[in-house]
């Protein structure tokens, strides 16, 4: 299955095909805000991320963390800095942007569609997947008959159809209660296990990023620079009691917290 | 799953309206009987059912001719209004070019142009056809252009990650999120379409046998015929509301995601 859809992508200019997908060099992003001033949404962030790595992305609200991701989708080009490296990335954005007149099997199968695939192929397509992700039984469900959890399920899949190797997820649960967010990391955490993808997870959510990633980047208020980089070398599936994931965890806000007091 | 089902109405919805229209000829009956109007001016609605049973043959054709103006017109409104919404959309320049163009034509009264447009295309049905659409391709306009403008922006960002063309962000995104409001705009367009059709039918001059309802209210009214004519308004009105029903239910059928869950406006 992913590796026919695999086989689709192709690698942009940009894209050496290297072990590592992503080289981000003193990027820096800046936008006008709504008075004319100029806002520094990112200073100087510099990253590698590998082919298969999970790196998290945290830190405060209003730090250019979509920013980043959209320069990693082509989205936005940055001021400052060179992206060096990027394979071919799509975005999950923070709201799922389901569109309402489409049924969730329809909403999935978009990226197939796009490409040039019959509606019925794409279907067919995304129905495959739709049992392996908890999915069966709403293939026929419009968005607003979907709980925000199935919704994200929904919205993951829609951005595992487009066949890319990097998946830009901007706070995937952020708009989830406690308990439907803890189901879903546990989710994401089996599908990725099964679907070998390098992945950029924005979150503000420390303990989120310690329990799904292989790394973790702790950028400050705007403009968002790196203060800190963990590596997460705890066993999977981890523990939120964990000793190791909660001196992490005291890590990453000793860091976050650091920056804020300065 | 089944939350989101939308409600038909039952049979009772129809009785509200039944109720209402029943008091009003009721009071109407008893105002033309006792109030002492003659009925030249104000025929009762005896009257005018037994204008329409005496002269039904007649009615049913002028029926047929406006009912067909008023379909045709209508389609041609359609037309041209979803089309020139487009290209409005898709061009901000053309927008500021053409808008206050579209705006004006609205203030022109027809019988100015009524006897240009019969100079152009003849006595045929086309001129009338033009009047209608001149005068209903507006609201299908409006709705659209701003249906098509309150798409959620990050909707096609999303569908650009996709690597969707602008073709494939219009079709996905904005075309669908314009549909609802696109058929509004229709519906608004019909309610004027018949009155349209009245002042296609009367400042267009006409060879025709039978030259629709709005020339046979005209003549009557003029006539001494008056509860003929208010026969066939009443003709024209049910007409109206008929096809108003027939749009609403196109467009539950055509954006049920658009369709509120209480639907008893409708």
């Amino acid at each position: 299955m992913s590796t026919q859809l695999q086989s689709r992508v192709q690698p942009s200019h940009r894209w050496a095909g290297e072990r590592e997908e992503i080289v981000l060099e003193g990027v820096g992003r800046r936008y006008r805000g709504r008075r004319g001033t100029e806002v520094r949404a990112l200073s100087d962030v510099s990253l590698r991320v590998g082919r298969g790595e999970m790196l998290a992305v945290v830190g405060p609200s209003g730090c250019g963390k979509s920013t980043l991701l959209e320069i990693l989708c082509g989205l936005a080009q940055p001021d400052e800095g060179r992206v060096l490296s990027c394979a071919p990335a799509v975005l999950m954005p923070q709201r799922d942007l389901l569109l309402p007149w489409l049924d969730a099997l329809d909403n999935a199968a978009l990226a197939p569609r796009i490409a040039g695939h019959s509606r019925a192929q794409s279907r067919r397509h995304a129905a495959l997947l739709f049992e392996e992700l908890g999915l069966a039984g709403f293939e026929h469900a419009r968005p607003h008959e979907l709980s925000g959890g199935m919704r994200q399920r929904v919205a993951f899949l829609r951005t595992l159809l487009s066949g890319k190797p990097v998946l830009c997820l901007d706070e995937p649960f952020g708009a989830l209660d406690a308990i439907t967010r803890a189901d879903m990391q546990e989710w994401l955490a089996a599908t990725l296990a099964r679907e070998q993808r390098t992945v950029v997870l924005v979150t503000h959510d420390v303990e989120e990023a310690i329990l799904l990633a292989d790394r973790l980047v702790v950028l400050s208020p705007r403009p968002g620079r790196v203060v800190a980089e963990l590596d997460v070398d705890v066993q999977r599936p981890r523990a939120r009691t964990d000793p190791a994931v909660t001196s992490l965890r005291e890590r990453a806000l000793d860091a976050l917290g650091r920056d804020q007091r300065r | 799953m089944t939350a989101g089902v939308a409600r038909t109405p039952g049979g009772w919805s129809a009785l509200p309206a039944l109720l209402l229209a029943g008091a009003l000829l009721g009071g109407w009956e008893g105002y033309a009987d006792l109030g002492g109007v003659q009925e030249q001016v104000l025929p009762a609605p005896h009257a005018v059912a037994a204008a329409l049973w005496n002269n039904a043959s007649l009615v049913f054709h002028n029926f047929t001719v406006t009912a067909e103006e008023v379909v045709l017109g209508l389609a041609l409104a359609l037309g041209a209004g979803l089309a020139l919404a487009v290209a409005l959309h898709l061009s901000p320049p053309l927008r500021r070019a053409v808008y206050p163009l579209a705006v004006g034509s609205q203030a022109v009264p027809v019988p100015v142009i009524g006897v240009l447009l019969v100079f152009w295309w003849g006595f045929g049905i086309f001129p009338k056809l033009v009047v209608i659409a001149l005068i209903c391709f507006f609201p299908v306009l409006v709705t659209t252009v701003d249906g098509l403008a309150a798409v959620d922006p990050d909707q096609p960002k999303l569908l650009r990650t996709l690597d969707a063309s602008r073709w494939q962000a219009f079709r996905f995104a904005e075309l669908p999120a314009a549909l609802p409001a696109a058929l509004s705009g229709a519906r608004i367009a019909l309610a004027v379409g018949v009155i349209g059709a009245f002042i296609a039918e009367t400042s267009t001059p006409t060879t025709a046998a039978y030259a629709g309802l709005g020339r046979e209210i005209i003549t009557d009214a003029g006539g001494f015929q008056t509860a003929r004519a208010y026969a066939a308004t009443a003709v024209l009105i049910a007409f109206a509301v008929a096809c108003f029903y027939a749009l609403a239910l196109a467009q539950r059928r055509l954006a049920p995601w658009a369709v509120p869950s209480r639907g008893d406006t409708r």
